[in-house]
């Protein structure tokens, strides 16, 4: 086997890794205080993209952009969760997630309403020539793509371990009842993570928008976020990392020294079973969190 | 995801009920005089899409509603039965399409069995995303293997023309009575399971699996089975869709978002309720076309169609969150609420009637 | 009112309402109808806006400039898509009942499948310019169904006789290397076995190498590609997956002048998501782009300056998918134009505009004359090639606009037909369709 190739393809795998953990932390967030998988998450990284690049195109310098978008999503997650998902408490989990699928029409028929259906480029400056490093080609925006994932990552720790919210979020997460008992306001917890998630929505955005260009098709990556969040447990962010490494990792060995033997094209679903197959060896998950078996 | 918990000992009026006779009446209306006047539109744009959409609907209501699993890979065994009954009849011409109709739904239930597995160690969204698995994988298989689709150099596969007993069902009402017959016939046999000790062995698990397994049932057989019985009647759905609605087949056709449609179907419709399966086909089927064409008639002059069409998009949405919020037991809940306030006048009537 | 009592009454409302409408209007003597089933929201709203703008521009200049076909005037309406199938086929039978009807274009492989059987029961064109079925280029099987210009088998052609032209002539093709990055889908699978033959024919070694639907993360795919390091790499995209490819060859440094589109990846949707990634990628198209061309002048000046031209956005005038919008106009008005001649100048029933389609014959003098010099070739449909043996062009990206930079190659169609009759045949038994011979329809018609 050739090993340069064989490396490059692992490493191509890892950095892909990082974009679909970029997707699956915004899940994490929702996940982790009101228990909703938010299949909006994709739409808002839709509308964030969009609603960024249009602003551009208008003329607003990027810092512009970047500060009107993510009060625009801040806006949204706020929303979302104060009209839809407030008054659906104590609803089944599936009925909160139908309640996300239809906030996801309804923010992309607003942003194209918005914005219209033209699709568009997104510069966002890094020059994606290859770079050689010892005989194996490394994508330079997928390097920066992952380090902008590490610097967001490690605002979210700083924000949990040190900000009241962030504490009052772990409460939630570990014992609702009990953080409720103690007087935390849980609301304000909800606003404040539906906040995150939508700026979370807003660097995956970025990210993804200038990888795959800003159009509709962007809301699809929450495809490949899903066996992540299989694979790494709904509610750890360390699982969503490392979800994404190792899914991003076999989706390409796989397709590119499993799929021949198939006739190739088997990226779609070879994630989903790599998870699920995990999963029936290991029930407890990545992090053996105990909470596999539960809702 | 035990808290998906819909009482069903709701119906318990023995003889012919005012429900049962509600059903007597739709099914004289749905044979005997909607076939007299309706219209090639009403048939096959209409009312075909529906009942088969609804039958879908029902089969997944068996596992979701009943059993408490979720999938959201329904429309892969939709497009197992559908190229499972193209290919007997390309394969074995000979075998009546009848028999083609009950081996493609059992192969769809063999396919649900398999896919069914990891029910048996995860819950709630990790289960509901694994069965994604099934989605993308009996697509990509579809799409994949040429001999499914009979090598046809597109990859859409025209089934032969519906014909019963030799006798080529082509008209759109035909096929149309067809559709209702079969679904009429699986909807009888999907009541008759849920009232069984069986049906109560899929509640039981569903509301909670520790005391289904102490007093006696076998929770994993169960699960097996609901996904079976489920993947069956989604597949009876999938050749209906193949034979009497679009009579082509193709893999997009069972994508995800026909997955979620049918996830709508059977939310908006109401868990565990026979009819709420019907009751949500027709909001999903008809609700769009008629906003599409309300939206049309009196604002058709001002907008542009795009934005037309896009503001439907977002008040589609709005009214199915609205609608979760105002009635998260779904349609069916709806309709209970009105019957129980009309059934005190019409009893007198129908008791009138009978004497 | 309760929240539910209000949904309820909005529900019977609309359920009314549309009720209500259900009967179609009939249209007066003197028009000919077009039912457009169009798509301008969801994932491919780009291309739809593009090609029914186009074609609704076009209409409206004939109706505008010249009062219609000789006196009969152009009507149309559109029904959403979404492009999906159902809804699709819902718009059909929405739509079929009114009078006049012209032909159907749905530009949609799906919602035109689910279409044959209707539309040869009902008697009515079916229109897929570029795509669809390429078995329906046998008229005497299919014979309501046109794939105008070029079906999927005469584009792969067409894009191999490009590549021997671009390295010196077909015998240079011995030896090198192609790739072919396929959508996993049927549209995507269809011509493996064609370039199979082709690969045969000239000695040109071949992998083809698929990319799941959506296509955007196509990593591994492209690292294949670049171990394999072919000559040329074609393209047979859809969507999203078209700027990802682009976008990951420059990632894996594969050259992108090396990178030939086919005819679904070839839009300005296609390459200006990629950014600076698609400078100098080439994709074949069957019409120009631009808007220098008479007939796109006169549509700028007498529709839109009317204040009823369809884009909202005039940037895209010219564009890829409006100027195939407009081609697609000129040949459904042209078959009017043409059928009228035999029929007479009046409403024509669907069976009299297949016949304008199976006699639209369409020289280089004649596209000159329509306006549409340079726009498109040439068109040549007979009862037997309902394709037409229409002739592909190459354009190049060069950051902000598309330039031809080939000459009109013509595919190699008598090596395609015996493939094409056999499916033909093929569907024709499977189906019992009768086989028309156009010797004894041409006498008797």
């Amino acid at each position: 086997m050739d090993l340069s190739f064989f490396t490059e393809v692992l490493v191509g795998g890892l950095l892909s890794g990082v974009m679909y953990s970029l997707v699956a932390i915004g899940f994490v967030l929702i996940y982790k205080t009101s228990g909703v998988l938010n299949f909006a998450q994709g739409s808002l990284l839709l509308f964030s993209a969009l609603t960024f690049v249009s602003l551009i195109e208008r003329g607003l310098p990027f810092w512009a952009g970047i500060l009107i978008t993510l009060a625009a999503m801040t806006a949204i997650g706020a929303l979302i969760e104060r009209v839809v998902l407030r008054p659906l408490v104590n609803q089944p989990p599936i009925t909160l997630f139908m309640a996300t699928l239809g906030v996801s029409y309804v923010i992309e028929g607003a942003a194209q309403l918005l914005w219209g259906t033209q699709v568009h480029g997104l510069d966002l400056g890094i020059d994606d020539r290859p770079l050689e490093i010892s005989g194996v080609f490394v994508s330079t925006f997928d390097l920066f793509a992952a380090g902008v994932a590490g610097a967001m990552v490690a605002v979210l720790i700083l924000f949990f371990r040190y900000t009241g919210i962030g504490l009052g979020f772990r409460a939630v997460a570990d014992d609702p009842l009990a953080a409720l008992s103690l007087g935390l306001r849980l609301d304000r917890i909800g606003t404040a993570v539906w906040t995150a998630a939508g700026m979370v929505a807003l660097v995956a955005g970025l990210l993804w928008g200038a990888r795959l260009g800003v159009q509709f098709s962007l809301s699809l990556v929450v495809l490949k976020a899903l066996p992540v969040l299989v694979l790494g447990g709904f509610d750890s962010i360390a699982g969503a990392i490392v979800g994404g490494l190792i899914i991003g990792a076999v989706e390409k060995l796989a397709e590119v020294y499993i799929g021949p033997f198939f006739g190739g094209g088997i990226e779609g679903w070879i994630a989903y079973v790599a998870a699920l197959g995990f999963l029936l060896v290991r029930p407890a998950g990545l992090f053996g969190q105990k909470l596999v078996e539960r809702v | 995801m035990s808290d998906i918990a819909i009482k069903t000992g709701r119906r318990s009026l023995p003889g012919l009920s005012p429900q049962a006779f509600g059903v007597a009446a739709l099914l004289a209306i749905a044979f005997g005089v909607v076939p007299l006047v309706g219209s090639e539109y009403l048939f096959d744009a209409l009312l075909t899409p529906f009942l088969v959409l609804s039958l879908a609907g029902l089969g997944l209501n068996l596992l979701t509603g009943y059993t408490g699993q979720v999938s959201l890979g329904s429309s892969a065994f939709m497009a197992v039965g559908a190229y499972a009954a193209c290919n007997l009849a390309f394969r074995l011409p000979g075998l009546p399409f009848l028999v083609d109709l009950v081996a493609a739904g059992v192969i769809a239930a063999a396919v649900g069995l398999v896919f069914g597995l990891p029910s048996l160690r995860l819950r709630g969204f990790y289960l509901a995303v694994s069965t994604l698995a099934a989605q993308f994988f009996v697509q990509w298989v579809f799409n994949k293997i040429g001999w499914f689709s009979n090598d046809s150099a597109s990859g859409i596969v025209t089934p032969p023309p519906l014909s019963i007993a030799g006798i080529a069902v082509t008209s759109p009402v035909g096929r149309y009575l067809f559709t209702l017959s079969v679904v009429v016939a699986v909807t009888a046999l999907v009541w008759r399971l849920v009232r069984s000790p069986t049906g109560s062995a899929l509640i039981a698990v569903r509301d909670h699996e520790t005391a289904a397994r102490v007093i006696g049932i076998p929770v994993l057989r169960t699960k097996l089975l609901a996904f079976a019985v489920s993947s069956f009647v989604i597949g009876i759905a999938g050749v209906l869709w193949a034979f009497a609605y679009l009579r082509n087949v193709e893999p997009a056709g069972f994508n995800l978002d026909r997955s979620f449609q049918i996830l709508f179907i059977v939310i908006i419709g109401g868990l565990a309720s026979l009819r709420g399966a019907f009751l949500g086909a027709a909001l999903i089927v008809i609700f769009p076309l008629g906003l599409a064409r309300l939206g049309d008639a009196l604002l058709g002059g001002l907008f542009d169609s795009g934005v037309l069409e896009m503001s439907q998009r977002v008040v589609l949405g709005l009214l199915i969150i609205v609608f979760l919020i105002a009635e998260p037991a779904g349609l069916s809940a709806l309709v209970d609420r009105m019957t129980r306030r009309i059934t005190p006048w019409i009893t007198p009537w129908i008791t009138a009637g009978r004497a | 009112m309760s929240l539910p009592n209000i949904l309820r009454r909005a529900f019977f409302g609309a359920v009314l309402g549309s009720l209500a409408l259900l009967p179609a209007v009939a249209a007066p003597a003197d028009e000919q109808y077009f039912p457009l089933q169009s798509y301008r929201v969801g994932p491919y709203a780009a291309g739809g806006t593009g090609f029914f703008g186009g074609f609704i521009d076009y209409l409206n200049l004939i109706d505008i400039r010249d009062g219609g076909v000789n006196g009969v005037k152009l009507t149309w309406d559109e029904c959403e898509t979404q492009y999906e199938v159902e809804r699709g086929v819902e718009c059909y039978k929405r739509q079929k009942s009114h009078a006049g009807i012209a032909a159907w274009n749905p530009l949609s492989v799906g919602i035109a499948y689910a279409m044959i059987d209707d539309v040869t029961a009902d008697k009515a064109p079916l229109i897929t310019i570029n795509h669809g079925r390429t078995d329906s280029t046998d008229g005497r099987v299919f014979k309501y169904v046109f794939p105008l210009l070029l079906n999927p088998y005469s584009e792969t052609s067409g894009i191999v006789n490009y590549i021997a032209a671009r390295e010196g002539g077909q015998d240079k093709l011995k030896g090198k290397k192609l790739v072919v990055l396929y959508h996993g889908s049927p549209y995507g699978k269809e011509t493996i076995p064609i370039y199979q033959l082709l690969a045969e024919k000239y000695g040109f070694s071949l992998e083809q190498i698929e990319v799941p639907h959506p296509g955007n993360e196509q990593q591994s795919q492209w690292l294949t590609i670049r171990r394999a390091k072919p000559d040329y790499v074609i393209l047979r995209g859809w969507g999203v997956m078209n700027p990802v490819a682009l976008k990951t060859a420059q990632k894996v440094g594969f050259p992108v002048d090396h990178i030939i589109g086919n005819v679904w990846s070839n839009s300005e949707e296609d390459v200006i998501p990629a950014g600076d990634a698609a400078k100098g990628y080439t994709a074949i198209t069957t019409q120009a782009s631009g808007a220098e061309y008479p007939v796109l002048q006169e549509i700028v000046k007498t529709v839109y300056g009317a204040g009823k031209g369809n884009l909202e956005d005039k940037k895209r005038i010219g564009s890829v998918y409006h100027n195939l919008g407009i081609v697609n106009g000129i040949l459904n008005v042209e078959a009017v134009r043409i059928a009228q001649e035999k029929f007479g100048h009046r409403t024509l029933t669907g069976d009299e505009v297949r016949w304008g389609f199976e006699h639209l014959k369409l020289d280089p003098a004649r596209v000159e004359a329509l306006g549409a010099k340079g726009l498109f070739h040439s068109i040549n449909v007979s009862l037997a090639n309902h394709e037409g043996e229409g002739r592909v062009t190459f354009q190049q990206w060069d950051g902000a606009k598309w330039k031809v930079v080939s000459d009109w190659i013509a595919p190699d169609w008598a090596l395609l037909r015996p493939i094409i009759e056999k499916s033909s045949l093929a569907y024709a038994k499977e189906h019992s369709l009768p086989v028309r011979d156009p010797a004894v329809e041409e006498a008797t018609n």
